[in-house]
């Protein structure tokens, strides 16, 4: 029988405001599904989004939602989850909001490996603002604030959040839902700051100036730029510029969790264990 | 009512009295010269269960503060002058979304970086608008060290009535004053709590933003069983993003008029030598608000031994001004002196409330308190 999910949308919001052909809608299905499958109660969720076409996803999903400003994502949602623990909070961003004016706290989160899981929707370029150069456009594309093409070196999601200290980083498009619907749930699921660099299509305002103005042929290009990671890691290092590996990129189930190492503040102060010190972490340094 | 004395700092009054009003959670980042809140409150949060956390930058700490306060928590930050810049877009937020929040200003030089570690009130201003848009803002000021506890406690009280953040303005002086304070009781404190309305009835019959023209909206705590949407866009009664005409217009004149409508819940005064002006030649009317106050207080003393009928008008809801008891007081009384650590921040508000363009000021702005002698001496000049 086909999923229904009539039960995780506020069809009164329907149609969304994205573009025909848009990714951002597999996306929102694969997470609903992904929800299903771990029977989490929709109210024992809670779904925060910025400002983006990535933005207005909290807003089609019958959970507990917030629309928060520009960026700060993850730091609303860090206050969230340190209120309530025990429930299931999750990130939706875009490239822009994650990465450029939300960076800092992308960073920051990753290091806590505060218990929540961001969903980066990257279509590689600000797509509800009318194509503005974002953090993840390909230098030589053109956008609407560099015509003559952007010379800005791009960044890589998740060599970012690996770096910064995320327990749990990976990446897929939403060529495949099936795929993106178990690493949700991998991602959901990890105890730890999950961030997923999730590969959507703009072929409004990404691909009209880039030669790809159907849907097909934005998406024929993430397919070709992307690849496997079993697959990537046999290749060269010459061969492997310009492709971005997918899956499960960094998976470490023993890293402290942020929420957890609270609870042990709390403790201390309440006398119940004696103050931590740093021979509390001399055995993982 | 009972009271108790005890011995210590603005900045951690502050921070006791946030926990006293039943705050759990404390997000910020250390700014001087607030970050003794962060400090004091770090250590007392844990202990009733709390949470206080550093975040990575002013805007970090706001959002998560919101983010709790969301999710149901009484939740507080604290910083100066540049973290309100810094924070304003998201006290915006917290205005349109009605997130009941406390935010402690303890002020220093500004514009900019300024003088970190110096007095000032030069952000008067800046706290009746600090974000665009139109709102109002509600913003007290404390003039003595008990007044750090109890403006504090009264903020979390009136947050939660009004559903906003509300501001409390320390300034260094009063911050890192160090002394003894009476203070009301925690009994009396838990008691008088009134935490924000909630709605109990069936989840389908549940409109947070559906409220009269001047109420505040009913934001139950999340995972409760009622599922909404927050958001900073103009939104429906169900929190859900619109630009319907009318319901953007009432949202935004409800926003105004759940504050102006109820200013008699939220005015607050020291009237101070008052009672005996008559309105007779040679009076002297004072104003003057948080640090500064105590300086005028003194001088008042002098003035009163040298025959110099002089009086204190104090306001401590600074936004929005008790601009009736300022006319009140200034049709009364001829000559007026304001006294502010800033170039007229307030006179102008006082202008505006008083109609009146003939007030003299004392205005310092070089980081240094304003002395009992210094008011004496302007007095004796102007008057």
């Amino acid at each position: 029988m086909a999923f229904n999910y009539d039960k995780y949308l506020r069809l009164e919001k329907m149609p969304t405001l994205w573009c025909w052909g848009c990714g951002d809608g597999v996306i929102l299905k694969a997470f609903v599904r992904a929800i299903e499958k771990m029977g989490v109660s929709q109210d024992d969720v809670c779904v925060v989004s910025g400002i983006g076409c990535s933005g207005r996803f909290s807003s089609y999903v019958d959970f507990n939602t917030v629309h928060t400003t520009h960026g700060r994502t993850v730091a609303y949602a860090t206050g969230i989850k340190l209120s309530r623990p025990d429930k299931l909070v999750v990130c939706v961003g875009g490239d822009g909001d994650a990465l450029a004016i939300g960076g800092n706290h992308t960073i920051h989160a990753c290091r806590r490996n505060i218990d929540m899981t961001f969903i980066i929707i990257n279509n590689f370029i600000y797509g509800l603002t009318n194509s503005q150069t974002s953090p993840t456009t390909p230098k030589g594309m053109w956008t609407v604030s560099q015509k003559a093409g952007n010379i800005d070196p791009t960044f890589d999601t998740c060599d970012l959040a690996i770096a910064s200290g995320a327990s749990f980083v990976g990446r897929e498009s939403m060529l495949d839902p099936k795929k993106l619907e178990k690493l949700f749930i991998k991602a959901m699921e990890h105890k730890g700051f999950s961030c997923l660099d999730v590969l959507s299509n703009c072929h409004i305002n990404l691909g009209r100036k880039n030669k790809m103005v159907s849907a097909m042929e934005n998406l024929e290009w993430i397919d070709s730029i992307t690849m496997p990671k079993k697959k990537y890691d046999a290749l060269s290092e010459e061969e492997q510029l310009n492709l971005l590996p997918t899956g499960i990129l960094k998976q470490d189930t023993e890293a402290d969790e942020y929420c957890d190492m609270y609870a042990e503040i709390q403790k201390a102060q309440q006398g119940l264990r004696k103050p931590i010190s740093q021979d509390d972490f001399a055995k993982k340094i | 009512m009972a009271t108790r004395e005890v011995i210590s700092t603005g900045n951690e009054l502050a921070a006791i009295a946030a926990v006293d009003a039943g705050c759990k959670f404390f997000g910020g980042y250390p700014l001087t010269p607030s970050s003794e809140v962060m400090h004091e409150i770090s250590d007392l949060l844990p202990k009733v269960g709390g949470v206080a956390i550093q975040m990575e930058d002013e805007i970090a700490g706001i959002c998560c503060v919101i983010g709790a306060a969301m999710a149901g928590d009484r939740a507080l930050t604290a910083t100066s002058g540049p973290g309100m810049s810094l924070k304003a877009e998201n006290l915006g937020l917290a205005q349109m979304a009605e997130v009941p929040l406390v935010c402690v200003n303890v002020m220093r030089g500004g514009p900019s970086t300024g003088l970190p570690t110096r007095v000032s009130q030069g952000d008067i201003k800046q706290a009746s608008n600090p974000s665009h848009g139109d709102y109002r803002s509600i913003t007290l000021c404390a003039g003595s060290l008990a007044e750090c506890y109890t403006e504090t406690v009264r903020a979390f009280n009136l947050a939660d009535r009004f559903m906003q953040p509300v501001i409390v303005l320390l300034d260094e002086t009063i911050g890192h004053m160090h002394g003894k304070a009476d203070l009301p009781t925690v009994e009396d404190v838990k008691t008088g709590i009134v935490p924000r309305k909630t709605f109990d009835g069936p989840a389908e019959e549940y409109f947070p933003y559906e409220c009269g023209p001047t109420e505040a909206a009913t934001l139950n705590p999340m995972f409760t069983g009622y599922r909404y949407h927050f958001t900073g866009l103009h939104h429906d009664k169900n929190g859900f993003p619109t630009e319907e005409i009318e319901t953007c217009r009432k949202l935004i004149q409800r926003l105004e008029d759940k504050v102006m409508a109820h200013q008699d819940e939220i005015e607050s005064n020291e009237e101070f030598m008052l009672d005996d002006m008559t309105g007779e030649e040679g009076e002297v009317l004072i104003i003057a608000y948080g640090s500064v106050s105590l300086a005028a207080k003194e001088s008042i003393r002098h003035l009163r031994a040298q025959g110099i009928k002089a009086g204190l008008f104090r306001p401590i809801t600074i936004w929005p001004s008790p601009a009736d008891r300022i006319k009140h007081f200034t049709d009364k009384i001829k000559n007026v002196l304001v006294v502010e650590l800033n170039i007229r921040q307030y006179t102008e508000e006082i202008e505006r409330a008083s109609g009146r363009l003939d007030l003299e000021g004392l205005y310092k702005v070089n980081g240094r308190a304003i002395s009992p002698h210094e008011i004496v001496s302007k007095v004796k000049e102007v008057f």
